[in-house]
Parts: C-alpha cells; structure tokens; sequence
C-alpha cells in the first residue's frame, strides 16, 4: 500500500457490488427506532452516528474491541496456518540477516556554489499566492535546500492572516503528484516545447489574416492582472477572437445578484467582526469562497470568551448567526440557530425578510420558518448597522439582490461590508459564456480553441455535450474545432480529445500574479524550478502573440512596473517579493447604488413539498474535481459527513424513511468504518448516474445533495473512478438545484461499502464534549467542570514517588471549541508537517487512518422542557459540533505504563514520547489509551520508491515504516528548533516562538500551544478559564492538551419556542 | 533388561544442555560485539576520498579554522561540507595547476558536484544539531578527535547511543571554554570537574532528566 499511488482491491467502478454476504440489508439502520431511542432520553445528549444513538449490536461490538476478533487476514486466504508459519520463519531468518550487515557506503554531494543565503540545514521561507477563483490566497512557503516542503499562511496578506485552507495545505502534493502531465504532446505523442511554439506562430499568423475569426480561448476565473494583460493583448491583435469563462462550482448568483441590485459587476466584502448578527442565506462564508479564512478569522474575534476580559470590547459579548441553508455546511455547524430549508425556499425566505423590514415584497414561508423569520428579523433591527446578511454562492441572483437590499435597508453598508470593483479580471456571466461558446462551435464559428486550466469535457453541464464538440466526428469525417489546445497540470478528460496538450506548471513553479478576494495583488514566486518540461497559461497565451518568448518573469516585472512607476523600482520589486503583496493595492471601496425596487423582482417559486429537490455543491474535499488525484484530500473526512474516498447522494432521516434507503454497519471482524449503503439510481433531465446514499441529520427534507467532483475518469491513479459523477446529471437550466419528482430517484437493490471515519475511535457515550449556552455559561461559567469527579491529584500506584516539578517547560495545548468549525485544515497541516501516511479506503474502513489529529463531529440533543418529541426534532435539525483531538500529551499516560520496550515514555517537558527505533508494533500502547489517538502501521503505507514524493517529506521527521506506532508529537521538531535557538541565544523560549502545524493553519485561532509554566502565555491564560476542561478527567490520566467548553448564544425569543 | 543408555550419557546430557546455553550465551555476545566493533561502527577506519584532501595539511600547517570550509557549524544542525567554490578561493592562485587538484577544477568547470564519501554517519533516527553543542562549549576535537593530525580523516568515536548519552548525563566532563571551541589542541585540565561544573552553570545547561529526554535526540 503506498501514500499517492492508493490500491484500490475493489473494483473501480463506480457502484460494482462486493459479492459479499454482508449487506444493508442484514442489520439494516431502522430510523423509527432512533427516534424512539432518542424520546426515551432526557437532558443533553450527543451522539456521533445514527448507528450509536440506535445502541446498533454490531456498532457496539466495533465500540468494545479497537482491534475486534477476527481481524481479517492481510494475505490471500488461501494461504493457511503452516504457510503462515513457514512465512514468518523465513522473514525473521530473512530480516535477522538483512539486519546484521554494514550500513551502506554514503555520499555528501555539496554544492558547486553555494545560493547566497541559504544556510545548509536551516529552512527558508518565501512569500507567494495560491490562485483560487476570486481569490488569492497568500502563502509562505518552506523551502529545504530548494525544495518546498510546507505551506504556511501568510500573516501580512489580507486573504490569509497566516492561516490556511485544507486545499492550500494540500496543493504541496499537487506539485509532486507523479501523476501530472509532464510534457507537450500532439494527439498523445511527446512533442518539444519548440514544436508547439513553431505550430502556434504558423497558426496566429492564419489567424491574423482573418483577424482572429473562429479564435476562442476558454479559462476559469482569473484574477491575475498579467495573465487579463496577456489575453487582452491577444484580443486586440486578434479582434474577432472571443474570450468565454466557465468555472463550475462558482455560480453566477453573486455577479448576477449585483448586476441586478446596482446595474453593474461589484463584489462585496463583509466584516463579520463588526456585526452583532449575521444572517447566512445558505451561504458557507466560513467554510468556502473568497475570503473565507479571513472571514472565519473575524467570526472566531467575535466568539472569544474569556471571562476576565468581557471589558474592551466594542459590541455584544458574543455575536449570535442564524443560517438558513438545505445541506449542513462548516458555518451551519457554527451556527446559533440553524435552519433548514430546501434550496428554492431559501429566496422565498429572503423575500419575506425583505417583506418584514419593509422592502414592499410578500413571500410565504412554511409556519415554522415564519416563527423563526419573525425573530431573526426582530434581531436584525435590533441591530441595525451592526448586522449582516450573507447570500450564498450558490443561490441565485434575485436572492443576492435582496441580500444587497436588506444590508441597504439595515444601514450595513459601509459598517459590516463594503462594495469594490470586482476583483475577477473580466467578470462574466459563466453559464452564458460557456452556452455562446458551445453554440458557435455547432454553428461552426470555432476552428482554434485554447482550453487553458479548465476541464470543460468533465465539468460542463451534460446538455452542452462538451465532448462532442471537440471529438472527431466518424459519421462526418470531421472536427467540429479544427485546433484544440488544452493547457493542465494532468492529462484528463479534456486533454484526451484536444490536438495539443501542453503540461502546466504548478503554481510554485511559475512567476505571476493574482488578487486577493480584496483586490490586493499578491505576487506567485516559484520555489523551484519546473520538475517537468511545463509551461505557465501565460506562456502558452504568449505563443500565439508577437512576443512569444517574454518569460513570466519578465511579464510580471513589466506589469508591476507600468502600474507602480516608482523612482526606486528594484527596490519596490524586492520588497514587494518579500511581503508576498504589492503595498496598497486593495481596491478602495465604491458607492454602490441601488438601483433596483426589490418589489419588482418575480415572485419566487419553490418546488413543491412533494417534490424532491436534487442540489449540486462542489465537494469540500475535492471541490470540483480539480484535487481528485490528491490523497491527502481523497482520505480526509469530509468536515460534515466524514466520508472518505467517496461521495454519496446525501439524504435527510425523513427523506430517507420516505425512500426506504437505509445502510448498515459491517460486522466482519476488524471493519470499523465500512458503512453499507443503498445504492440509489438519480435520473435528472434524461440523464442517469448511480449513487450510495447516505443519511445526514441536519439536512432539509425532499433535498437530495450531489457532491461534485467525483467520478472522474482520467484523474491519475488516486482520483480516477472514485464515486460518482454528479456532472453528468447536471443540466444547464438547473445547475445548482433541479426539482424533480419521487421518481427520479430509484433504489437499485445493490449495497456500496463507504468509508466514513466518525466511525472509529469512540469513547463510548462518555462525557466528551461540553457545550453550554451563553445564559448558562453566565449562569455557570464552571459548567464545563461539573459533570466530571476530580479524582485526588495524589492518587498514584507508586507510593511515595514525589510528583515530577516539570520545572522549566511544560508544553500545553488548549483548543477553544467555541472556535473550531471544523474546516479540516489543522488535518491536512500536521499531514503535511508530519510526514503522515495515506492509507486507502480499503484502509480506512478498518479503522486505520494515520492522522494525528481527528475532527470529532458530535450532534446534540436537548430538551429542556422533557417533552419527548423535542428530542425527535433534534434528528432532523440537531446542533453540531466539531472536536479536534490529538494526542492528550497525559502527565500520568497510560500508554506508558503498558510498553514492554520503553518506546513511549514521558521528557522531562511532560511530553509522551514516542520512540520509533524502540518500537516493537505490539499495540498495547494504543490499547490503553482512552483518547485513542495512537496510530499503529499495520502496513508499509509510506511511498518510499517514488522519488517526487521523497522531496515533499519534512527532514526533520523520521518516516515510519511498517509495525510501528505513531502519534501527535505537539511538532516535537519545532519545539527542538525553538529550543535550540534560544539555547543559543541563552534565553527562555517566547510564547508563541514554537507554533504546531495545526496551530499555524487554523483560521480561527482554536488551537493555542505553550508553556503553561509560563503565567503570561496564552495557553496557561486559556487553561485558568473556567471552560476549561479536560478529556475524561475522572481517569487522572491528566492530558496537557485541555478544551474550552463551547458555548452558544441563542436568541432567547426563539429558545421559549 | 538391560539400560539401553550408559550411565556417562546422563553426563553427556547434562554437558549438551549446559554448552547449548553456553553457546547460545556467546553467539549473543559475538553479536553485540560485532554491531560495537569498529566493523560495524566504523570507528577509526579512514575512508578514501575524491580529492585528495588532508585536513592535516589545511589545519595544522596551513592554520586554517574550521569553520573557513564548515561555515554553518554555528547557525545550524549540520556543519556543512564546503561548495567547490570554497576550494576555488585559493586553489585559483595556489597550486592552481597541480595535477591532484584536477577534480576540484573539473567540478568548477562542470558545474557537477565533488561526490564526497561520508564518514561520520549517524543513526537516521537521530537528530544530532551541531550549533548547539558549539553554543554550549563543547568542542569539535571532543567528538571528531585530533582531526588536525588526520591526512585522511576517520571517525574518532563510535557515534553509538551509548557514547552520546554518556555526555549528556554528565556534560561537566567535555565541557570547554567557548574561546577553546574551535582549538584542536585543547586537553581537559586537572580541575575539569571543577571547571566543567562552572561551566555548566554559567552555559545554563539543562538538567540531565532534559538532556536524555527522548526527544531531545529522536522525533
């Protein structure tokens, strides 16, 4: 089994059964009893899976046995008990001798002349940007002796703040993904760079007679001012040329909205640290789109609790966010009330909204919305110009319009958001772009086609056929475009059919640029050269110019010198490479103004209750599909369902009920997160694709979610044939949500194993988390504490023994849950630095996922009033919570007490150890450990033969091998590094000097490491909080990483209800 | 009837069982010694190299201070092995034609790297920082040996566990003045214990439960 190169011993399609006597259908998951389970309850309940609450007997016997009986074999099953015995004694023999030999001759191979500044052995760090749609996400970047090894936020750049997104973590393995396209090729066969150069002069010189007739140039959003500069060039020389845009997963809602509210392309830019109310119109702020870690940022301002310092604040002691959204989402999970609605009733809900603030519309809500809409509106006066209400991206234009006029009629212009010009280089409505492009190319008007970045073949909607524009015609004898070239990182569905392929260099491959969400221009600066014979778009853009051999280099240097003339320029230029962003150059804001009556737009219409509602949203691991031959991402629980490797059609427990679909644990020994689901067949607009359904709690009912990304077909060998493809059910006049009735969705009758981790690790009902509202809190601020019996701090086994001082340094780690939405980036970060593993799904449904660090999702139940039926609701719209838990770092680990090896043992900072040339694989660690967050090897996981993938590795960690067990270190090495340095320097550490991975990626500042010995660091001022509480304090096994009790605010008017 | 066995197999079978263990005892013993043995450790072999570079001439004769060439020996983990650009300062001018220098001029020429073979190598799993023990006043001859007295350059020491932990639990007895770091004649005087013990107060040097954490060497 190896990282990038994941084995799948299923077979890849999409839904092909296991013949295997373990179906759904055997202890199928009955919802009625989950209900009934739940009304039986009283007081605070959580629960993690259905299969918990239903107390499912398979799921309680995965609870009792972390390595349950009959763990199934790992080698073909025909091999029995004296072939085993024979085996084992030939590896010992084999790997006794192999270890007695000599260590192999090495060499030093120094440099000719060494890089000014670059000390052998020390990292060194570089400012860029990472290109996502409208925006840009700024970077650092560890660099080992010229090669990247990390990405790390960057804190002078607005996008980022020195956070992280799981994408930016992971987009490091994008660039040693062995899979990328590595040259040019013309019909598949390898061509020189020089080749395709001569090709494209001998064409742009036809061209140029016809001034551009039949020249088209398709991309994504692009925000990059050089990369604009260089096809507005192109569209001058080539007058009759047309430039068209498609980006799948951005709607055009958001342009459109603004178009229609102010008559013209804006973008809006919230504050969400000034408002005392946000109002989410199905809109994942927190969790997606520009500017979404500097938002959760602001957002997580606004959630600091500390009861010593409720003083100096500006507004309100916490903000208080209702979100009305159909699928839960990361800011769903954030929010203090959270309603579900299908898609199509969310305008309906933002018109009667509209209505109540006195905007001339009427709209009908369902009676239990109009309760909820009656209070939220009441909220929102309340606070006027302190309040803010968020559109989604993927809802339509008319509710965006009355997003913008609600801010307007709330006075929130200008305090909670703001107007600018907008960002995007040459804002378009994407749909229509792409329709206008589809229809000349039937009609005949294209015969040269640049496809630069995009996948339009996999990604378009399946009405427009993208592929048979591109395909040769063997009816005809033809091409519908007589020249297509296609410029990607891989060579995928698109690539297939286009004449050229030119590879594309990653991003920290290339010289550019690119606006942040705020229009500030970030700089792209390589980190090393090309690993490939690949190009930049802009390369290939400039090929077909007058000037085709003017690097990125250069081009940059010559953008930002004719828009920032300076007396100094070298001097600009290195310290705007320094910083990552060019001074100033965020747009200021625009007064923008309404110029629409809300009460002119057309009555909204929702699908009708009988009707189901099928909704497309990009996946939040693959997003559209552009990271499906990522393994970090592949394997990384999605942060609300925790699947992994697979998308599923998502369905609501009542929807589900209605369907009959349901799914079951499997309870083969050793299987602790294969889930078996129905496997549903979706027919949208005379189109079919095959689904596993999966139940969501929380989900709106009659709405069916189908997460884009997935199925792809030419992705590379992680990502291909990995679920299913909701493009090819998707149409042009219902691209983000199709009304449809009961009919269009169909059980096969077939099961489908999936992978879903929430499974795994239970602490069995125990009292993990603790959530309180902001009234009991006040009440109680202890209440976090309450339920747990302190044990005596003097209770030890070993008489007499005094306690250890822990004198200089004691590490500590405090995760506010208060702040953690769950975004997953902390995941992807310690994967990064920590050299972690990639299993496979395979893998993964026995519960052998290597990450340090897990994101627990809990729901929670809660009566106050005893009223049984409260508790049934709570299915269908429970509170979420997320839990980040590494390891515990115990003072008294019970891991230790039970290594026969001494391979995990405590320092002398209180840190547990883990000793992996000690360790002998015999599990009793992990057994032991009631946090269990130890991972064990149970095979060779790590890539150890590619050679792209041995420069992405951290040196400074060891890469494990097979038998041994691994676990959250708190970033043993830049804890060394820190100390090191202030060894040298003979002075204490600083607070905040060592920053774990996890910590470094958190947008919202959940996680704070330090010396709790140290009375002023953060950390020990969150510890003396009274949220703070700790994992199973009755065990005394005292943890040095503690958690804040998470505390909401709802609106109390709402909370009488 | 009559024994099957005489009565000196009883001898013979205790003799069996005791030499079996006695054996298995010094095959155990055969292989620790080998893994400790300078077969395996590489202690005091002298390895051939490339260019044929003494450390005896440049350091002894020449005076050269080490970190002319090692220049990262105080700022970082590793201590460096010198570019061929470094070489190239003198032997531009110095010897500039001399037939034994030719790789080094090849190198610079090709712009290919001088593939040097590796003689100190420690254990993968052992994060060993060089700036810090340079900080903290031990010095170089106290790992590498009289590196000025080798034409070929050999590992003085067993870089075994062992031989690292025996300083970390007591550093008293290596370490040095920080103006001795660098002084490859240096030998400990009589009052080392005292010295040493001074010296650990006043480099703040971290208790031995900290210096022989595990972390502190592997992660």
């Amino acid at each position: 089994m190896e990282s990038m190169r994941e084995h799948e011993q299923h077979g890849h399609n999409e839904h092909q059964h296991e013949h295997d006597a373990q179906t759904a259908g055997e202890h199928p998951l009955d919802l009625a009893a989950v209900r009934a389970k739940l009304q039986s309850k009283t007081g605070k309940q959580y629960w993690r899976t259905l299969e918990e609450l239903a107390e499912d007997p398979n799921f309680e016997e995965l609870l009792h046995r972390e390595f349950p009986r009959q763990a199934p074999s790992e080698w073909d099953e025909s091999v029995d008990r004296r072939d085993f015995l024979k085996l084992m004694a030939a590896s010992l023999a084999f790997a006794g001798l192999s270890g007695c030999g000599r260590a192999p001759e090495q060499h030093i191979v120094p440099y000719v002349k060494q890089p000014d500044g670059l000390i052998l052995g020390k990292p060194q760090f570089y400012a860029t940007a990472m290109p996502f749609g409208a925006d840009a996400i700024g970077l650092l970047v560890e660099s080992h002796e010229g090669r990247p090894t990390k990405i790390e936020g960057n804190p002078d750049h607005p996008s980022s703040l020195g956070a992280t997104n799981a994408f930016a973590q992971a987009s490091i393995l994008n660039l040693y993904d062995p899979d990328r396209a590595q040259t040019v090729t013309n019909f598949g066969e390898i061509r020189t760079w020089s080749a395709f150069l001569d090709s494209a002069q001998a064409l742009s010189a036809a061209l140029k007679e016809t001034k551009g007739e039949g020249f088209r140039i398709l991309t994504g959003i692009i925000t990059s001012p050089t990369l604009a500069a260089q096809i507005q060039s192109l569209l001058m020389l080539y007058p009759q040329a047309k430039w068209h845009q498609w980006e799948p997963a951005v709607g055009d809602g958001a342009r459109e909205g603004a178009k229609l509210a102010f008559g013209t392309y804006v973008n809006t830019l919230y504050h969400p640290e000034k408002a005392e109310v946000i109002l989410s119109l199905d809109s994942d702020f927190l969790g997606s789109g520009p500017g979404h870690i500097r938002y959760a940022r602001e957002f997580s301002h606004r959630r600091n609790l500390d009861q010593h310092a409720i003083v100096n604040r500006t507004g309100g002691e916490m903000n208080r966010l209702y979100v009305v959204e159909p699928t839960p989402s990361v800011t769903g999970a954030s929010a203090d009330h959270r309603l579900p609605l299908r898609a199509s009733e969310v305008e309906l809900f933002a018109g009667a909204l509209a209505g109540k603030l006195g905007l001339g519309i009427s709209a009908k809500v369902s009676p239990d919305a109009e309760k909820w809409l009656e209070a939220v509106a009441k909220d929102l006066q309340k606070n006027k110009g302190a309040s803010l209400v968020v559109a989604g991206e993927h809802q339509p234009a008319e509710v965006h319009a009355l997003a913008h006029a609600i801010n307007a009629a709330l006075g929130n212009v200008g305090t909670t958001l703001h107007y600018t010009e907008p960002v995007e280089a040459h804002p378009v409505n994407h749909l229509e772009s792409l329709r206008e492009l589809c229809n000349d190319i039937d009609a005949g008007k294209v015969d040269t086609l640049l496809i630069l970045g995009v996948n339009p073949v996999y990604t378009a909607p399946h009405d427009f056929d993208f592929a048979s524009k591109l395909r040769f015609d063997q009816k005809t004898k033809s091409k519908k475009v007589r020249t297509a070239i296609h410029v990607s990182s891989h060579f995928d569905e698109t690539s297939e059919l286009c004449d050229w392929h030119a590879a594309e260099s990653h991003y920290l491959e290339t010289w550019g640029d690119a606006r942040a969400f705020d229009g500030t221009v970030s700089v792209i600066q390589p980190l090393i050269a090309p690993l490939y014979r690949t190009h930049s778009a802009r390369e290939v853009l400039a090929a077909f110019s007058d000037k085709p051999g003017v690097s990125d280099y250069e081009a940059l240097r010559e953008r930002l010198k004719a828009a920032n003339p300076s007396a100094d320029f070298e001097k600009f230029w290195r310290k705007t490479l320094h910083d990552g962003t060019v001074a100033g150059s965020a747009f200021p804001a625009i007064n923008a103004v309404q110029k629409l009556n809300p009460s002119s737009l057309p009555a909204a219409k929702a699908t009708s209750a009988d009707d189901l509602e099928f909704i497309f949203r990009p996946d939040p691991c693959v997003y559209d599909g552009r990271f499906a031959n990522n393994g970090w991402l592949q394997e990384l629980p999605k942060p609300v369902t925790k699947l992994t490797w697979d998308n599923a059609a998502l369905v609501s427990p009542k929807t589900a009920e209605k369907l009959g679909l349901t799914q079951g644990v499997a309870s083969r020994g050793g299987e602790h997160g294969k889930i078996y689901s129905n496997v549903v067949d979706v027919t949208l607009s005379n189109s079919k694709v095959t689904a596993a359904a999966w139940i969501l709690p929380g989900q709106a009912d009659g709405v069916i979610v189908l997460p884009l990304g997935y199925g792809r077909k030419k992705a590379g060998y992680t990502g291909s044939n990995k679920g299913f493809n909701a493009y090819a059910v998707r149409a042009s006049n219902a691209l983000w949500s199709a009304g449809a009735s009961g009919s269009a969705i169909k059980k096969t009758g077939n099961d489908y194993p999936l992978a879903c981790t929430q499974y795994h690790f239970n602490m069995e009902g125990r009292q993990i988390l603790a959530t309180g509202t902001l009234e009991e809190y006040h009440k109680n601020p202890n209440f976090a504490n309450e339920h747990a019996e302190a044990p005596a701090k003097e209770l030890s086994l070993y008489n007499g023994e005094a306690e250890f001082p822990y004198q200089r340094d004691k590490w500590a780690m405090a995760i506010d849950l208060n702040k953690c939405n769950g975004c997953n980036a902390c995941v992807v970060a310690c994967q990064s630095e920590n050299n972690i593993a990639v299993v496979g799904k395979e893998q993964v449904m026995r519960g052998r996922e290597m990450h340090w660090i897990r994101i627990d999702r809990y729901y929670k139940a809660e009566s106050k009033t005893n009223d049984p039926s409260s508790y049934s609701e709570s299915l269908d719209n429970p509170e979420t919570f997320f839990q980040p838990v590494p390891c515990q770092q115990c003072e008294n680990a019970p891991c230790e007490q039970v290594c026969p090896v001494a391979a995990t043992v405590h320092s002398a900072e209180g840190l547990n150890d883990m000793v992996y040339n000690r360790c002998i694989g015999t599990r009793y660690c992990s057994n032991n450990c009631p946090y269990k967050v130890r991972r064990f090897n149970f095979l060779r996981f790590q890539d150890w033969e590619t050679p792209q993938l041995k420069l992405l590795r951290n040196p400074e960690v060891t890469v494990r091998s097979r038998g041994v067990m691994e676990k959250c270190t708190y970033c043993v090495q830049r804890i060394s590094s820190a100390r090191i340095e202030a060894e040298k320097q003979n002075r204490e550490i600083r607070d905040g000097a060592i920053v774990t991975a996890c910590e470094q990626a958190c947008p919202t500042q959940a996680i704070v490491f330090g010396n709790a010995n140290d009375k002023e660091s953060r950390v020990a001022k969150l510890r003396a909080q009274q949220r703070n509480y700790t994992l199973l304090g009755e065990l005394n096994a005292r943890p040095r990483t503690t958690y804040l009790a998470a505390v909401r605010n709802p609106n109390p008017e709402l909370e009488k209800a | 009837m009559a024994q099957i066995f005489h009565r000196s197999t009883n001898f013979i079978a205790r003799f069996s069982v005791f030499s079996a263990l006695f054996l298995v005892g010094l095959a155990l013993i055969a292989v620790l010694g080998v893994a400790r043995s300078p077969y395996s450790t590489r202690q005091n072999i002298s390895r051939e190299q490339p260019v044929q570079f003494s450390h005896k001439h440049h350091v002894a004769d020449d005076g050269i201070d080490c970190r002319y060439c090692h220049t990262s020996v105080e700022t970082s983990a590793v201590a460096g092995i010198p570019p061929t650009k470094t070489c190239m300062n003198c032997h531009s001018v110095l010897f500039s034609s001399a037939p034994y220098l030719e790789p080094i001029r090849e190198s610079y020429r090709s712009g290919k790297s001088i593939e040097w073979n590796k003689v100190h190598r420690l254990a993968d799993f052992a994060y060993f920082n060089h700036s810090i023990h340079i900080n903290k006043g031990v010095g170089c001859s106290t790992c590498h040996g009289p590196v000025h007295q080798m034409p070929l350059v050999f590992q003085a020491n067993t870089l075994l566990m062992q031989w690292c932990v025996e300083c970390h639990r007591s550093p008293e007895q290596v370490l040095r003045p920080k103006d001795q770091v660098f002084n490859m004649d240096w030998k400990a005087p009589e009052n080392q214990a005292e010295i040493g013990a001074r010296l650990r107060e006043e480099y703040k040097i971290r208790t031995t439960a900290e210096l022989t954490s595990c972390s502190t060497c592997h992660r």
